[in-house]
């Protein structure tokens, strides 16, 4: 067994087949059931299997197109499940997005940040004060709503103003470290909503506990975009461009500094690392994330109220990031994918067959104690296991991993270049 | 030449006073050695030149320009890097990322070159690995290069510091105990190193240590210091026979007795 295993292991042709025979599988039985959320889920765990097969980034990240571009849409479009199963894939985006964002204030820079949300609350009240009628409370000129072209534009307006407010965030917290840091960020989440809850007086900005109702949906080239079905690719693009952005930053000149300043701050100041650019730009980076998604999810709802803001979903995001594995970012996806899914799909599942059960008179359970009510219980759980057991996540980070060969061929011709010209010289 | 003046340096913690008028002058391209009991106050020495503590009163020059008053990173972009004592690694970062965190400041990339991943940035990263590459050979650990930090040996750990101070290409390097928990061989070796990178790296060196044949062996000159206070300086020959040096080490029976 174990010889077949090793063999499997690096042959790249049994991979592929592999893979293709279970994405084959798994969407055709999608396709054939619709309503089985099983199915669903086993076609979007193709994308783990893609990750540790052994074939190029590049090939990896066009089959995953595929699934997610192509075949996920597609198999699931034929039945009454389809808005609902392109609802949780659209979510799970979102998060995705967030819990990187996140990734990089905590995993990356090493900063305790609890009070994450309010970087998506900003997003969020950026694009929806402005696309409803609501900014014609105080905006003496223009007309509100803006139309829904202006939606492409506030992603980019969402992803500054959110920085903006990390940066504002920073400046103050970035005076303390460690739980005090947390305790300070936990503060200026609980401020951000409560703010938005109170802004409707003296002069009516956030329309206060109400919410803001009919936020414009988007719009391009005359289509409105109002299906979940719609929302997907749009999650779909931000969220491509935030991983690259991520990967980009991961291995760079920044990254490091990130790093560093987690590591040891004395010694990443000592080597030339400002310590408050850097936390800084860590605390903006991530704030953008987060504030990109907001807008995406204000005209997802085409509602946004105080309550979606609250304290436990920062502590979510911040299990996905635990969960996932600090600081790596394909673990990072995958604890976020499976919270999202966790608490829409599967609880929500379970809770529905429980209630299915309980009908037909088999087992009562009682409804406090139906699975969508032990979202929390379940949070907790895992993060004391992962805490006790996997502090370093579901896929731990990895150091990039430099060519040595490569290197020391380099710094042989570099070397013996030297002499050469040293002899010359002489 | 000199390249790092201090004069009248001083530094209070409450009523404690850690140095007190501590002056002296470090010739460029030398090797100076800090020498002094345990508590004499050499690191907060170290600590003051480097900008992680300011000095209650005092200046410190580097190439007649005034330094005191930066943030650590300004310092260490003026051509100062050092090592610590108690090691700092990045721990779980590996040893080829340690040294490169030392380039930081002579990389150029900026945001938006990141983002886009332009020609520029990544030869420039090519070039930082390779050069972090060669820094490692050159402290013999560069077939450890993709190894965390972490998991290095202690002896390793030391010169994994040194290699990363080197990276920030400064004037002056500042070594805080470089042969502490090191074994006779190690400490041979570091010798040996220190004296190179002097030579092919142009450094001028101050190190604090108590190895007193090694500070004896690689020094051009000593600075005393004792309860704060520089009790003595000059050539190594100079110090050992000092009696306010051999006081300060041994109590002052020792003198008489001598």
């Amino acid at each position: 067994m174990k010889k077949i295993w090793k063999k499997y292991e690096h042959n790249k042709l049994a991979h592929g087949i592999f893979l293709l025979i279970y994405i084959g599988v798994t969407s055709l039985s999608l396709y054939l059931a619709q309503k089985s959320v099983t199915a669903f889920l086993l076609l979007l765990s193709s994308l783990l299997l893609l990750y540790y097969t052994k074939f190029t980034n590049l090939t990896k990240w066009l089959v995953a197109g595929i699934v997610l571009v192509f075949l996920l849409p597609f198999t699931a479009s034929h039945g009454d499940a389809y808005q609902s199963y392109m609802e949780v894939s659209t979510l799970v985006g979102i998060y995705i997005a967030m819990a990187l964002g996140l990734n990089i204030v905590v995993g990356m820079a090493g900063l305790l940040d609890l009070g994450f949300v309010a970087f998506f609350a900003v997003g969020a009240y950026t694009y929806s004060i402005f696309a409803s009628s609501q900014a014609s409370h105080f905006m003496p000129f223009g007309t509100f709503p803006l139309s829904g072209e202006s939606f492409w534009i506030f992603i980019v307006i969402g992803c500054l103003v959110a920085a903006l407010f990390g940066i504002l965030l920073g400046i103050p917290v970035l005076r303390v470290k460690g739980d005090y840091l947390a305790i300070v960020t936990l503060g200026f989440g609980e401020i951000i909503r409560i703010i938005f809850n109170n802004l409707d007086r003296p002069v009516n900005i956030t329309n206060g506990a109400m919410g803001i109702p009919s936020v414009t949906p988007p719009r391009l080239f005359g289509i409105d975009f109002l299906y979940p079905s719609q929302f997907y690719f749009i999650v779909l693009v931000i969220l491509l461009i935030t991983i690259f952005t991520v990967r980009r930053f991961e291995h760079s000149k920044i990254g490091r500094s990130w790093k560093a300043v987690r590591e040891n701050e004395i010694a990443a100041q000592s080597m030339g690392i400002p310590l408050v650019r850097t936390k800084l730009l860590a605390f903006a980076i991530g704030a953008s994330f987060s504030g990109m998604m907001g807008v995406v999810f204000a005209a997802k709802q085409a509602f946004v109220d105080p309550t979606s803001f609250t304290l436990l979903e920062s502590f979510t995001i911040l299990v996905m990031v635990v969960l996932g594995g600090m600081g790596s970012v394909p673990g990072v996806i995958l604890g976020a994918s499976v919270m999202t899914i966790l608490n829409l799909q599967v609880l929500s599942e379970l809770t529905n067959w429980l209630n299915q059960l309980s009908l037909s008179g088999i087992i009562s359970i009682p409804y406090a104690l139906s699975p969508a009510k032990m979202q929390r219980l379940i949070f907790g759980a895992i993060l004391i296991t992962f805490a006790l057991y996997r502090p370093q996540g579901l896929i731990p980070a990895k150091n990039r991993r430099f060519d040595e060969k490569e290197l020391q061929r380099l710094n042989r011709k570099a070397i013996s270049e030297n002499k050469k010209i040293e002899q010359k010289g002489v | 030449m000199p390249i790092l003046e201090v004069q009248n340096l001083t530094k209070k913690f409450g009523g404690l006073t850690a140095t007190q008028e501590v002056s002296m002058t470090v010739e460029k391209s030398s090797i100076t050695a800090v020498i002094g009991p345990n508590g004499a106050g050499k690191t907060t020495f170290f600590n003051m030149i480097t900008g992680i503590y300011q000095p209650t009163s005092g200046i410190i020059l580097l190439e007649n320009e005034k330094i005191n008053g930066l943030k650590p990173h300004d310092v260490s972009k003026a051509g100062i890097s050092r090592t610590f004592q108690n090691i700092r690694l990045f721990n779980q970062m590996s040893v080829l990322e340690n040294v490169l965190v030392g380039m930081h400041t002579h990389l150029k990339a900026g945001l938006l070159g990141i983002l886009f991943n332009l020609p520029v940035i990544r030869k420039e990263e090519k070039e930082a690995e390779m050069h972090a590459y060669h820094l490692l050979d050159y402290v013999g650990l560069a077939d450890l290069l993709n190894e965390k930090a972490t998991n290095l040996s202690y002896g390793a750990q030391r010169r994994l510091e040194i290699a990363r101070a080197l990276a920030a290409n400064p004037k002056v390097l500042l070594l805080d105990e470089p042969a502490a928990g090191m074994n006779p061989k190690e400490t041979k070796d570091l010798t040996e190193l220190i004296h190179r990178m002097r030579q092919e790296f142009n450094l001028t060196v101050i190190l604090i240590e108590h190895d007193m044949k090694l500070v004896m062996e690689i020094s051009e000159h000593i600075v005393v210091l004792d309860h704060g206070v520089k009790i003595a300086e000059g050539k190594p020959e100079d110090i050992r026979n000092n009696p306010k040096v051999i006081e300060a080490y041994l109590g002052s029976g020792a003198v008489q007795a001598g």
